[in-house]
Order: structure tokens, then sequence, then C-alpha cells
């Protein structure tokens, strides 16, 4: 006589055990980086609020306001070094900020790690070129650039 | 012959419509209930059933009433019936909420009250789903005393505002209400879950225990309370009225103030 086998109706299906397989943890993550991450996000966040007000303030609102901002503008402030470190520490904060934001929402909405590894890739190519260019050009902006002794086109440099 | 005694006057006006003091009025309502059955199909269904209720009857009354008298293969948890055991939580008209502690006329009753299973957790049948995943996760936090001293002759003493520093979380009944109103933990089952941290949070604030720095230490996983976006879903689900995301961000503070 053979007992009649009645599978009980788990999540896990056959042979998974009690607890349905998609469930459990891989192993306990070591290291302080989501916690780092999250105080990242607060306290660039405040300082975010300072350099990005304080940028559209200068930009919009002082001197000629919106309307002296032009490709001249842009060459006065990236000649002071106060406005290289402010738009550098704006660059990189907001990238990094914006970066670790999409970061989480990638994994909160992706439901399998390959998309998720995937999306991931180009994210942090995006950020990396974003902030390699970037920093490259605040450092070595060359409003006046000369190619084989002949002064490029442009209304804001000096004769030679 | 008995004498009849009196009934003293009613001291509440009630309106024309309804009848002599003590009753009830009655209405009838549409139950949209969420069926599922892997023996018959891997597909799940809407069944509509029509009941007629009374104002001082609860969405499992409802239930009740449909399985005694119209279909029995309804499925559904219930062991206490009145809000403690945490049996019954499911997702009524799309919110999680206790089938025992839902009052129907507090319900929309012109429209059908749709009945589904708590999300995020495997269904078993109907509105039953696999606690397993969920309990894991309670179990992982060590949601008991653990306390190095000496063990007292009598009870262990603590002083009235160390015992208030946890009140709130002492309420929790694991009906995994907030835990199946988290977006976060329906993504992937990976999250432990509100439930499982506020188990934390009762015994990490608790002075009369030991363990707080290992708990703290679990839930720094990258799976633990940093995975909470404070959209407050949790909070608005339990029943019990506990300050879930709060409770959350105090652990995340504790994490911290140990770390940094």
């Amino acid at each position: 006589m053979s007992a009649t086998q009645i599978q009980t109706p788990r999540s896990g299906k056959v042979g998974a055990g009690r607890v349905a397989p998609k469930y459990n943890r891989n192993g306990s993550s070591k290291g302080n980086f989501e916690m780092l991450a999250w105080l990242f996000m607060r306290l660039s966040g405040v300082v975010l609020v300072v350099l990005i007000f304080g940028h559209l303030f200068v930009n919009l609102m002082v001197g000629g306001g919106i309307h002296a901002v032009d490709f001249g503008f842009v060459a006065g402030k990236w000649a002071d070094p106060f406005w290289q470190v402010w738009d550098l520490a704006m660059l990189w904060l907001a990238m990094l900020h914006g970066s670790n934001g999409v970061r989480t929402i990638i994994n909160d909405y992706a439901e399998r790690d390959a998309t998720r590894l995937w999306l991931k890739i180009v994210l942090y190519a995006a950020a990396a070129a974003i902030v390699i260019l970037g920093t490259l050009v605040i450092f070595t902006f060359n409003p006046c650039p000369v190619v084989d002794g002949v002064q490029l086109p442009g209304g804001f440099c000096p004769a030679p | 012959m008995t004498a009849e005694l009196a009934e003293p006057a009613s001291k509440i006006e009630l309106p024309a419509g309804v009848g002599g003091g003590g009753e009830i009025p009655s209405f009838d309502v549409t139950l949209r209930v969420r069926r599922y059955n892997p023996e018959v199909s891997e597909e799940a269904t809407w069944d509509d059933f029509q009941v007629t209720m009374y104002g001082t009857d609860r969405v499992l009354d409802a239930l009740h009433k449909i399985k005694w008298e119209q279909d029995g293969s309804v499925s559904f948890r219930r062991s206490c019936a009145h809000g403690v055991c945490g049996s019954d939580a499911m997702r009524i008209n799309g919110r999680n909420r206790l089938a025992c502690k839902t009052l129907l006329k507090d319900l929309d009753t012109t429209k059908p009250i749709t009945v589904e299973p708590i999300k995020g957790l495997p269904v078993e049948k109907d509105l039953i789903v696999d606690m397993e995943p969920f309990f894991q996760s309670f179990r992982e936090v060590m949601p008991f005393l653990i306390n190095r001293g000496h063990e007292p002759t009598k009870e262990r003493l603590q002083s009235a505002e160390d015992r208030e520093r946890f009140d709130d979380t002492t309420k929790c009944i694991l009906c995994a209400a907030c835990t199946s109103s988290c977006p976060v933990f329906w993504t992937d089952g990976q999250y432990f879950g509100p439930a499982a941290i506020v188990n934390a949070h009762r015994f990490i604030f608790d002075s009369r225990d030991d363990a707080g720095d290992m708990r703290l230490e679990i839930l720094n996983d990258k799976e633990g309370v940093w995975r909470c976006r404070t959209t407050f879903n949790c909070t608005e689900a339990c029943p019990r009225g506990i300050q879930v995301t709060q409770a959350i961000a105090e652990v995340k503070q504790a994490i911290l103030s140990r770390k940094v």
C-alpha cells in the first residue's frame, strides 16, 4: 500500500526547505557602506542647498542678472579660484548625491540581479564621465585658446 | 406569569428610520474576495459575495458569513478575532488592516469591498500567505532578552522611564501588516522589513538587555535599516498604532552614534 503524498503548499515548492529561496539573504554584508551612503545623502543634501542657491543667486540676481550671463561671464567666474572650488564642490556633490539616489532606486525597483547589475554599470559609467569631464573643464578652461599659433575666433579675447 | 420590568427610557436620540431601542441598522454589502487555489489553477481570480450585514459587523464577520453560509472553501486565517493575535491581516480596499478591527460601516459599502491577501509574501490559498519569510527576519534580530549579568532571584527591575523608552514597540502583534505594506519589501523580499526592526528596537532600547550592539550590527546589513525609504506605509498600516517609521529612525540613529 503506497502512502498518498500530500505536498504542503509551501512557497518553497519541492525540496526548497521551509522558506522560499528568493527570501534568503545571501550572507551578511560586512562593512558600513550603506550607512555611509545614507549619511552622505543627508550631509551632501544640506551642503548642496547652500551651494545651489548661492550659485543661482550670484548668477541670476546679482549685478546684471540673467541677461549678463554669457561666455565671458562664465570665463570670468572660472578665472577666480573661489568659483572654481565652488563649482567643483557643486559638481562632485551633486553627481554623487544624484547617482547614489538613482542607485537606491535601481536597488528598489530592479527585480532581477542581471538587470540591476547592468543598470548600475550604465549609471556608474555616466556619472564617472560627467565628473571627470566637468573637473577637467573647470581646471583647464581657457577662454582664449590658441591653436597652431592662430587665435580661435571669439569676441571675448583681446586681439593678439 | 412574570412581571414585566419597564425598560429605562433611552438617552440616545435614534433617527426615525431605526426601530426600537437595540435595533442595529442592516445593509447589503458586496465583498470582492481574491481567490487562489493552486490545486485548481495557478491564476488568482476575484469572487463576489453578497451578504446582509449589520452596523456592528466587521469585515471578519462578513468573511465568516460567506464561509459558513455561501462558500465553505473561502480560506483565511483568524484566531482570536479581537485584534490581538495578528492572524487576520489582509488588504482591504487596498490598505493593510486587520479584518477583525475593520468595521464594515467605516468602509464605502456602496461599492464592492475588495479583500486580498497581504502583498509581498507567497500566497498559499485565497487570503492565506506563507508567513515563514516574515518570521525568518523576525528570528534573525534575536527577539528575546539577552542578559549577561547574574540572574536575579526576583524579577529584573526597571525604572518607569526606562520602560517608557521602548513602550511603543512592545505593542507589536506580528500581523505582518507593516512589512507587507512596504514597497521595498515588495521588490525582492530581501529587506528585513519594519516588523523585524520594531522587534529589534524593543530589545535594543531595553535597559535590561545586553545584546543591543549585536542587533545593531545585524541591522547595519545592506538589507537592514538603510533600505528604509521613510514612506510611512508601515506606520499607516500598523493596526496597533505603533510609530514604526520613528522606531526605524531611532535604530538608524543608534547605529550611527555607535559607529561615527
